[in-house]
């Protein structure tokens, strides 16, 4: 048995596993939670993006969106990782022995590391992304990407469901 | 006569495909899901301004005019992916608990949406723009919110009732 095989083995067998198992409706409860939250990331990450590439909002600033909308995603995040987190314990093989997990959570990195990126120069200079021509190119090519890539989340989120491991 | 019109539906060519290919439905089902994240997620930006908890610094009309046009097409393609889904194998789905109290959680919405219009609409140049909403503008504003999280619940719901893929 190798290492996820004996973790799978061990968190199903808790007391906290079976509890969330015996009671119906923990998990498509935890679930409702979990897309909710989802909600909350994917409408901020939409209207900060929308507003990076011009499209939307033109009235506001991006520093003001970026203020109005991104705690609003780092906020989800953590409820995301604790509801996702009660879901693997209920049914551990569902997705630490399933491709389509880990493909989600390489994802999730790199969408957090793409939105650092634009989020910490606007600590020191609101304006950062506007004051040149390659910046801008920049933040719209980065823009595009967190799209891509949160969206990336949501499908191989819901895919989980349809694959299993080997 | 109904299941008459449900069975040619969901003997269709397309609603066909769905039912019998392995990743149709999953890719539908996640395209809905975004969707409907998107619709939910926009819809509380301006519930949560309507109730007075979120950017009272700008006017009720700024949110509405940021958010609702990501409601309508996300709502649009929520519809679209539905009922797709539906298709596949609607004449079992239309006898679901689940979906028809959605449906008709959707249709309260949609009346809580026009006693918005109605009660606050003639006197909404007064508060639009103000930092504190009239009650009645909350409560409309609270009732929606609670509207789409059960909707949200009684989508995930159905996919529980009705197939092995939670």
């Amino acid at each position: 048995m190798n290492f996820l095989d004996t973790l799978c083995a061990w968190l199903g067998a808790t007391t906290a596993s079976q509890t969330i198992k015996t009671a119906e409706w923990i998990i498509p409860a935890v679930q409702l939670v979990h897309i909710l939250a989802v909600a909350s990331v994917m409408t901020s990450v939409l209207m900060i993006d929308l507003r990076l590439l011009g499209l939307r909002a033109r009235e506001l600033t991006v520093a003001s969106t970026v203020n109005r909308f991104l705690p609003n995603l780092w906020g989800s995040l953590p409820v995301l990782l604790v509801t996702g987190a009660t879901l693997i314990t209920a049914e551990p093989a569902r997705t630490l022995r399933n491709p389509t997990f880990f493909l989600k959570m390489a994802l999730l990195l790199a969408a957090v590391a793409v939105t650092l990126t634009c989020q910490l120069p606007l600590r020191r200079d609101a304006t950062f992304w506007e004051r040149s021509a390659g910046r801008r190119r920049a933040i719209r090519l980065a823009a595009i990407v967190s799209l891509a890539l949160w969206i990336s989340i949501v499908f191989a989120g819901r895919w989980i469901a349809y694959t299993r491991g080997a | 006569m109904l299941h008459a019109w449900l069975q040619s539906l969901q003997d269709s060519t397309l609603a066909s495909a769905i039912r019998e290919g392995d990743r149709l439905f999953p890719w539908i089902e996640g395209a809905h899901v975004l969707a409907m994240t998107l619709v939910i997620g926009s819809i509380a930006i301006v519930d949560l301004r309507l109730i007075g908890l979120t950017s009272r610094e700008r006017g009720v009309t700024q949110m509405t005019t940021l958010a609702l046009p990501i409601t309508w097409s996300a709502f649009v393609a929520a519809v679209i992916t539905g009922g797709l889904l539906f298709s596949s194998n609607a004449t079992v789905y239309a006898h679901n608990a689940c979906l028809q109290a959605k449906l008709a959680l959707l249709g309260l919405a949609g009346m809580n949406m026009g006693a918005y219009h109605l009660l606050l609409g003639k006197d909404a140049a007064a508060w639009r723009t103000a930092a504190l909403t009239p009650w009645r503008a909350r409560v409309v504003g609270g009732i929606s919110l609670c509207l789409w999280i059960a909707i949200a619940a009684c989508g995930r719901w159905i996919g529980f009732t009705l197939s092995a893929h939670g």
